[in-house]
């Protein structure tokens, strides 16, 4: 899966979770999000599992700083 | 993670457009509350549950009333984060009509709260209180080999979940629902933490099993946790990685299944259980069709997997018979022909009078669980609707949406556990009343006659999106052909039985007119459906030798169609006049119109009750169902779309 296809789905992921229309971009963090709390980040994070099929550690999760970062770590698992 | 828990697969999924249609509730017409409880009918996911709760908190505090739903306020007290379970709770609780109000104090303040007279949850006087606590939760500590210091653990748990109960009663007089403990996985010693005093597996057993007793005896609510997670299984439930992270009691997965338990809980207190059991037969109760298969080709002996399947949603209905709840009949057949299994097969656990009443005739089936609900004097509120075939539930879920009507896998093994897994009788106390209740409504397997066709039959067919394929018989369609003239006897006009050479030889023969038909719909392909047979008899006329149908697809006007493409081949072939025959059998009484609905004139009528009909083939125009049309083989292919 290339980057592209993964902004896509993850756009589609966040207006799930947050409710919202939301354009998803590598330096989008939680500070720039309404509603984005340490809840709906885990929210977020279990929807992202599923929606790829794939589990993140619990330190992973830890260092997530913006979704640049966490489309890293979707493309080298996915 | 077995998909039928973790996904709720009892009910019917999501469909498209979801959150368009929880957009749109605000401008909406009808009441509310009915839409709110249409959209959490279907198998929400946790970011769906999450919304639909959220528009009904804005909507509870704006003008529009929420009727019908019931309100319902619930103080939740846990030692876990249950901020992600409360608007599940919300939504799931809209499932059964219930427009839950969820009081959630801060986290890890069990006791506080419920011993304290003025604390969030005693001042805000809630219906009930759940404590949501698990194993981590209570003062266990490991006696190993030591009998009495683990008594004292366990009585002291007991102890301090009677005070907190106490507490509440005192204090604010809600009713307390206590949850049994879900054991740990990680064993200490291997299969002796179960029989060993004193280990954490042995501790919790016993702690289940004293809240269980107390409960019984006080009033209280239990809601078996334990027994959940044991169903999906221990390691499913537990989740280290979200205890640690975010202290979840249990995996994210499970929280639509968990809601969807504490919901039926509520709804239960609330007298919202359902009461009335309404079966299917053929492919339900047994297997196979009792009318085309006869009393000795029905599957539902013991050694055969199939009949056990069958005998174990009898088994079941038995059951629940026996604990009050009433059992009906729902049955596309001849009202004898339903009957004669349970009058006659030695094997049949159901027999007639366990049945309060028997619907078998050939009206849909809304219509004939409108006249259940009527004949009981009970709200459809109280129906489950149990059948194999997409279609029907299909249509009792629109045109009745307060009947419950769960989805059933393919393989009838899993009928009995899919039905159960819907928790439609959850039930939180039982008296010696609901042994009787069963028989009270009883009156041996009585018929009601049929009000007037349940509405909107037609806009649901429409919906079907079908499609009907015609073809004249060939190579490929012969076996299932020869299969379906021998085994059709109800919806069968001569019911002349065919070899296979002897339907390879209509085939080929040139003045010999064949017909396959096939039909799609949203569920799926339903196979080949009918076969017809059209031989030459006079100059210009085509007398029907054969012609049947699966009853399957009754009621969809498949026959009306077969009759336009007959029709139009006719007039291809120069003929003038269709001559149709009826001859009786025990089994197909139900095409004993075929040929009068159809428009045919009646033209002699003999003593066997064998009749003669015939339609001029100029100037006959039969009705037209919505459905698509295919028509190819026949030297050219053609496609039109009726509407």
């Amino acid at each position: 899966m290339d980057e592209q296809q993964i902004y896509a789905r993850l756009t589609e992921i966040f207006s799930d979770v947050f409710d919202d229309d939301i354009q998803v971009n590598p330096e989008l963090s939680a500070k720039d999000v309404d509603g984005w709390d340490s809840l709906s980040h885990i929210r977020l994070i279990l929807t992202i599992e599923r929606a790829f099929k794939i589990k993140f550690s619990t330190s992973e999760i830890g260092k997530l700083e913006n979704v640049g970062q966490l489309v890293a770590l979707i493309k080298a698992r996915a | 993670m077995n998909s039928l828990y973790s996904e709720l697969q009892w009910l019917p999924r999501a469909q498209e457009g979801f959150s368009e249609k929880l957009k749109g509730i605000d401008s909406a017409t009808e009441p509310l509350g009915n839409l709110l409880q249409a959209l959490a009918l279907p198998a929400l996911d946790i970011n769906q549950l999450t919304k639909l709760a959220k528009a009904l908190n804005r909507l509870r505090s704006g003008p529009k009333s929420l009727s019908p739903l019931v309100p319902f306020k619930l103080a939740i007290l846990s030692n876990s984060t249950v901020e992600m379970i409360v608007p599940a709770l919300v939504a799931s609780a809209l499932r059964y009509g219930i427009a839950l109000e969820v009081i959630q104090p801060s986290y890890d303040q069990v006791a506080q709260e419920a011993l304290t007279p003025d604390s969030k949850v005693n001042i805000s006087k809630p219906d009930a209180v759940l404590f949501a606590l698990d194993y981590r939760a209570l003062p266990l500590k490991l006696s190993l080999g030591d009998p009495d210091a683990a008594s004292g653990t366990v009585q002291g748990t007991i102890g301090y979940l009677q005070a907190l109960s106490n507490g509440i009663k005192t204090n604010s007089n809600a009713l307390c629902i206590f949850q049994s403990f879900a054991p740990p996985v990680e064993a200490l010693f291997g299969s002796l933490d179960r029989t060993l005093p004193g280990t954490l597996r042995n501790l919790v057993e016993n702690i289940n099993r004293e809240l269980g007793d107390y409960v019984l005896a006080s009033g209280d609510v239990l809601l078996d946790i334990a027994g959940l997670a044991e169903t999906v299984g221990l390691a499913d439930w537990h989740n280290p990685q979200l205890w640690n992270m975010a202290k979840f009691a249990f995996s994210d997965e499970l929280i639509p299944l968990y809601a969807d338990h504490v919901a039926r809980t509520i709804a239960s207190i609330r007298g919202k259980s359902r009461k009335v059991l309404i079966l299917d037969l053929d492919n339900t109760v047994w297997g196979g069709v009792i009318g085309d298969d006869g009393l000795e080709g029905i599957k539902v002996a013991q050694g055969d997997a199939q009949g056990e399947a069958h005998l174990a949603v009898q088994r079941m209905a038995l059951d629940l018979r026996q604990r009050g709840i009433v059992l009906a009949v729902s049955s596309k057949n001849t009202d004898e022909v339903a009957r004669q299994p349970f009058e006659k097969h030695p094997e049949m656990l159901l027999k007639l009078d366990h049945i309060a009443v028997f619907q078998a005739n050939w009206n849909d089936k809304a219509t004939n669980i409108q006249a259940i609900a009527n004949e009981l004097s009970l709200g459809l509120d109280s129906m489950v609707f149990l059948d194999d075939n997409p279609v029907e539930r299909g249509l009792v879920r629109q045109l009745l949406p307060q009947v419950a009507v769960p989805e059933l896998p393919e393989d009838p093994a899993f009928y009995a556990r899919t039905l159960a897994a819907g928790g439609y009788f959850e039930a939180v106390a039982f008296a010696a009343e609901d042994l009787k209740r069963a028989g009270f409504y009883q009156d041996n397997a009585r018929r009601v006659t049929l009000q007037k066709q349940a509405g909107g039959v037609d806009a649901y067919l429409a919906s079907l999106d079908m499609a009907i394929q015609f073809q004249p018989f060939d190579v490929t369609g012969r076996a299932r052909i020869v299969q379906l003239i021998n085994k059709s006897n109800q919806y069968n006009l001569t019911t002349r039985r065919y070899t296979d050479p002897e339907a390879a030889q209509a085939e080929v023969d040139p003045e010999v007119f064949t017909l396959q038909v096939r039909l799609t719909d949203v569920f799926g392909d339903n196979g080949m459906i009918s076969v017809v047979i059209c031989r030459p008899g006079e100059p210009e006329v085509w007398e029907i030798d054969t012609w049947l149908m699966s009853c399957r697809v009754l009621g969809r006007k498949v026959e009306h169609m077969v009759l336009r493409e007959i029709l139009e081949h006719a007039r291809a072939a120069g003929i003038k006049k269709l001559l149709g025959v009826y001859k009786p059998t025990d089994r197909n009484k139900l095409v004993i119109d075929h040929y009068a609905k159809l428009g045919f004139t009646k033209t002699a009528e003999e003593e066997s009750g064998l009749t003669r009909w015939e339609l001029i083939v100029e100037g006959a125009t039969p009705d037209v169902a919505p459905m698509r049309v295919v028509s190819s083989g026949f030297g050219t292919v053609k496609e039109t779309t009726l509407v």
